[in-house]
């Protein structure tokens, strides 16, 4: 897999880190207790077939974080943004 | 004894005479030979026996595909097993042993499996060796591995080195024949960089543009995402042992590519079709043209299609003998005629070569005419062409299935990889002419072989769809076809085939049959390339490397950091070393390097915000000047990391990290800075390589720091109090950090100096500490000392662990925001019944308490669900003068006092512990503040 990073250009793969799913957003209630909101945000994901917004993390290069769209089941990159 | 040397022809160069050895035995071969065509051209036939019934075995095809001819090469630990005589180029002093075979290739007692073929079947194993159980690991499984298999593997280390490189173009054409040339200069013509890949030798030049680069000897053997391409370089595979690389693995990206990989034969199926002299017709070809070699003197050719008849002028011209041509097609076809009429061989349409007859070698052919009746023509060489199959191997790497042509009777590339276009015969194009499929001679006396090189036959299929195994993957699986290393390449379709017409279906009704990578089988070397032995990964030195060194240091590895680990002096183990080494700094002063705990840079308007938010306690209050212990956890309320930050300015922090978590935590900074919180203004970068860092810490640490550091700055414990933080100059000038921080638990500081003055920094410390009695102290020394101090480190952070069990919930603000708060506050986190840390100390007095040990309650019976915690760290306490731990403990805190039973039953430890406090170690932290 190839990943056009916005500063490095295409690099491969091996370069960035995948994390975590990118359609989820923080809580903003400042976390005082710990609501379903937060159990959804920290544990809950969905696992669906076809384009998905991930967490990539170039590690080996520019230490940006990245929101990649990506097909999972093809692995066609099909957009890369800053966060 | 029938193949023989053309007296002209072929491409090799017959100027270059070339020796090498099979079996032991000296021959001679041109330069340009493979070890196929050299032994053809040496009249040998017979080069192995086969895998499961020891059957002669000889030379089928001329390419990557063959199923037979493997060998095993060179030896010592450069022996390789199962390599394929058709791929290997010979040189001076090659040598081949054949396989599978004892006590020789000729007569090879284990053919008596040939006899007992009846009990051999499709599923054998699985319906023979069930019960008992556990025969199989001890009896069957070892039985069957010494009677069936190829090879034998060096079982040394591999000698061999590989190497890896990775190559751009805007257009990679993956075979070099005739559409891969033309499709490599039409490429040439409009992008600026081609890559032509071609699997075996370049005999000849190819002529091409500049810009094309061309790689012989080069498979390309797997399609990733993104156009990128693996590929292997064979480099010095056809030269005598030398050092440099044997092959190098190339991982191409390319804008787009050409598969021109060309079409393989598949054999006919008849009886006894793989006695040595049954060659594929391409095959033949090859040998002739090619290699200036005739495989056999006298030629019978079975084929279904008008493409093999090419072999007909091929052989007349080159003055070899046909004497017959057998056409499964009722009518045969007016090409096959009229170049049969041309080179007076009489052709036998509508009829089929029912088996090969020969013990060792092919003798003749039985025929069984279009009117039934058999006929029996004496041969030495049957050339078979059951039609192509385009070579779709690399199309179906990337979930692409190929297609039936019925056209001509053949498998097309289906969905392509993306970037990818077929050529020439790899499209269907240009090949089978006038098909029509002949798929076996029927079930008759004498194996009919589908795999060779697995020994799977007609019969085997077709009891497999018997037995229920009507799905191609199921066939698959329990036949073992298309299983060998060949994949199947001359196998799969004509299996698929004679499957389909024992279920009554149509092939593409049946299935279809896909490849994985690698096309052909890869040394695990050449994955790994430099990356072997220490090689794996980078190994990091602290600064203060050479002085550890010089001091006689043991270092031990530390994630990829190499640590010292105790300074050993005459006669001292390493609880000696450490020892000594705890008591020099409780008494005295020590020196330790702590360059590889984490070093963050942080700085910004925000960055005092931005820690309050990453750190669970609070930072905007921190004054500048000081240091505070930070926490951190992960947003699922676990402990993921601590150490301290020093505030040097009104908007420059420097953070530390553990040495094994430094990575990690950069990276979740990172997240939370451009994912989380992009409005604050806050930057930050590792400086952990950038600043040597050392510990001087005992009694007499100030005494040894004053020495260094250029007045007027004053160490005094009232200018620069117990977590006092200061950037200044030592040394006459050398820029410095100074921090007052302790991990032993004694009065101690941290001096950081640009990384280069590591080594210069550690020796004038001990020079200014000789006096004193310095002493540098390792990670074993360390460790020890914050066991006493009963501070959290590896084994207490373990990822399961909260704030809470650490005792440090006080350290959880309620006044702000931060990462983890709001998942750490789920009751079952604070619930006082999680185990929590602990100190122990054995009632004895003596007896070791082993981390990894479970805590039991007094008298009650060893099992689980007693289980109330276990030791995680564990030391002899030189300044205590006994044994003590640190554990997790149900309850732990409101325990301290009580009994407990430390059970470690895998290394027979039972004993009792008193619980106390964690902090085993001067709990009233005077030594820190002095």
């Amino acid at each position: 897999m190839r990943i056009p990073c916005p500063h490095c250009g295409t690099r491969g793969v091996e370069e960035f880190l995948y994390t975590s799913d990118a359609s989820v957003t923080r809580p903003q209630d400042g976390g005082a207790v710990p609501t379903q909101e937060w159990i959804d945000y920290v544990y809950i994901r969905d696992n669906l077939k076809g384009p998905r917004r991930e967490y990539w993390y170039h590690n080996a290069g520019c230490h940006a974080w990245l929101v990649v769209t990506r097909n999972v089941a093809t692995h066609e990159i099909l957009s890369v943004e800053l966060p | 004894m029938s193949g023989y040397r053309l007296p002209t022809g072929g491409l090799v160069d017959r100027r270059k005479l070339v020796t090498f050895k099979f079996d032991g035995k000296s021959y001679q071969g041109y330069a340009g030979d493979t070890l196929a065509a050299a032994l053809l051209a040496n009249g040998v036939k017979l080069v192995g026996r086969s895998f499961k019934y020891h059957r002669p075995r000889g030379i089928l095809s001329a390419g990557s595909e063959e199923p037979n001819a493997l060998v095993e090469l060179r030896t010592g630990a450069y022996r390789e097993p199962n390599t394929r005589a058709t791929m290997v180029e010979i040189f001076d002093g090659l040598e081949a042993m054949s396989q599978n075979r004892f006590p020789s290739l000729k007569l090879d007692v284990l053919a008596v499996n040939n006899l007992l073929s009846p009990f051999f079947a499709a599923g054998f194993y699985y319906k023979t060796f069930m019960w008992p159980a556990k025969f199989w690991e001890k009896l069957y499984e070892p039985m069957i591995r010494r009677a069936a298999g190829l090879g034998r593997a060096a079982g040394l280390p591999d000698p061999d080195t590989y190497e890896k490189s990775t190559e751009f173009c805007d257009v990679l054409v993956i075979g070099a024949g005739a559409s891969g040339i033309a499709a490599a200069r039409a490429a040439a013509a409009t992008v600026r960089r081609v890559i032509l890949c071609d699997e075996p030798a370049a005999l000849e030049a190819a002529n091409l543009p500049e810009n094309v680069v061309f790689l012989p000897r080069t498979t390309v053997f797997g399609v990733y995402d993104g156009g990128s391409y693996a590929a292997l370089e064979r480099l010095t595979d056809h030269l005598p042992v030398s050092s440099a690389p044997r092959q190098r693995l190339i991982k191409i990206i390319a804008g787009r590519s050409v598969l021109a990989t060309g079409a393989l034969e598949r054999p006919m199926v008849f009886g006894h079709n793989d006695l040595p002299g049954v060659m594929l017709a391409g095959a033949v070809a090859t040998y002739v043209t090619r290699y200036g070699v005739a495989p056999g003197r006298n030629a019978v050719l079975f084929l279904n299609n008008d493409d093999a008849a090419a072999l007909i002028p091929i052989l007349s011209s080159a003055g070899m003998q046909i004497s017959g041509i057998v056409d499964s097609r009722p009518e045969s076809s007016d090409e096959v005629h009229r170049l049969a009429r041309q080179a007076n061989v009489p052709v036998f349409a509508g009829a089929v070569i029912a088996r090969a007859l020969g013990t060792l070698a092919v003798r003749g052919a039985e025929i069984r005419l279009h009117n039934g009746s058999s006929l029996h023509i004496a041969c030495d060489l049957i050339a078979s062409s059951g039609g192509y199959n385009p070579n779709v191997a690399l199309t179906s790497h990337f979930d692409g299935r190929p297609v039936w042509d019925e056209r001509i009777a053949s498998f097309i590339p289906g969905k392509l990889p993306l970037g990818m276009s077929a050529v020439g015969k790899a499209a269907g194009q240009g090949l089978n002419a006038n098909i029509q499929p002949h798929w076996h001679s029927g079930i008759l006396p004498g194996k009919s072989f589908v795999d060779f090189q697995n020994d799977v036959t007609v019969k085997d299929i077709k009891l497999a769809k018997q037995e229920g195994f009507v799905s191609v993957e199921h066939l698959k699986r329990y036949t073992t076809l298309g299983m060998a290393t060949d994949q199947g390449k001359t196998a799969n379709v004509n299996a698929l085939a004679i499957l389909a017409e024992a279920a009554g279906k149509t092939v593409p009704e049946t299935g279809t049959t896909r490849f994985r990578p690698p096309y052909t089988p890869v040394a695990l070397g050449a994955l790994a390339g430099a990356h072997k032995g220490k090689h794996f990964k980078p190994t990091r030195l602290a600064p203060t490397h050479e002085f550890s060194k010089d001091q006689g240091a043991i270092f031990v590895e530390v994630g990829l950091w190499l640590r010292a680990q105790y300074y050993p002096r005459t006669g001292e183990d390493w609880l000696a070393a450490a020892t000594r080494e705890v008591r020099t700094v409780r008494e005295h002063v020590g020196i330790c390097d702590v360059t590889t705990l984490g070093k963050i840079d942080i700085q910004g308007p925000d960055a005092a915000k931005f820690l309050e938010r990453v750190y669970t306690n609070s930072w905007t209050n921190l004054a500048v000047g000081r240091v505070r212990y930070g926490l951190m956890l992960r947003e699922d309320g676990m402990v993921m990391d601590d150490g301290t930050t020093a505030r040097l300015g009104e908007t420059h922090f420097v953070m530390t990290t553990t040495t094994a978590n430094a990575a990690k935590v950069m990276q979740h900074m990172e997240f939370c800075a451009q994912v989380l919180w992009p409005e604050l203004d806050v930057s930050f970068i590792s400086v952990t390589d950038q600043w040597a860092q050392i510990a001087v810490a005992g009694p007499d640490a100030r005494r040894v720091i004053e020495k260094l550091v250029d007045a007027p700055f004053s160490v005094s414990n009232e200018a620069f109090p117990y977590m006092a933080a200061a950037e200044l100059t030592i040394c006459g000038g050398t820029q410095a950090r100074l921090f007052r921080i302790s991990f032993s638990g004694e009065l101690a500081y941290e001096i950081a100096v640009p990384a280069r003055y590591g080594n210069a920094l550690a020796a004038k410390l001990m020079e200014a500490g000789e006096a004193f009695g310095i002493a540098p102290y390792g990670t074993e020394a360390l460790g020890i000392m914050r066991i006493e101090k009963g501070h959290a480190a590896g084994p207490e952070l373990n990822g399961q662990t909260t704030a809470h069990d650490l005792g440090l919930s006080k350290l959880l603000s309620k006044k702000k925001d931060f990462i983890g708060r709001a998942l750490a506050a789920r009751p079952a986190l604070t619930n006082p019944a999680r185990p929590t840390l602990v100190g122990l100390k054995p009632v004895d007095g003596v007896t070791f308490l082993r981390a990894g040990s479970h805590l039991l309650p007094v008298g009650a019976p060893a099992n689980a669900a007693n289980d109330q915690g276990h030791v995680t760290s564990a030391a002899r306490s030189p300044s205590l003068g006994y044994p003590i731990a640190l554990a997790l403990l149900v309850n732990g805190p409101a325990r301290i006092g009580e009994t407990i039973r430390v059970y470690d039953p895998v290394r027979n430890g039972d004993t009792l512990a008193e619980i106390v406090s964690p902090v085993h170690y001067d709990p009233s932290g005077s030594c820190l503040h002095a």
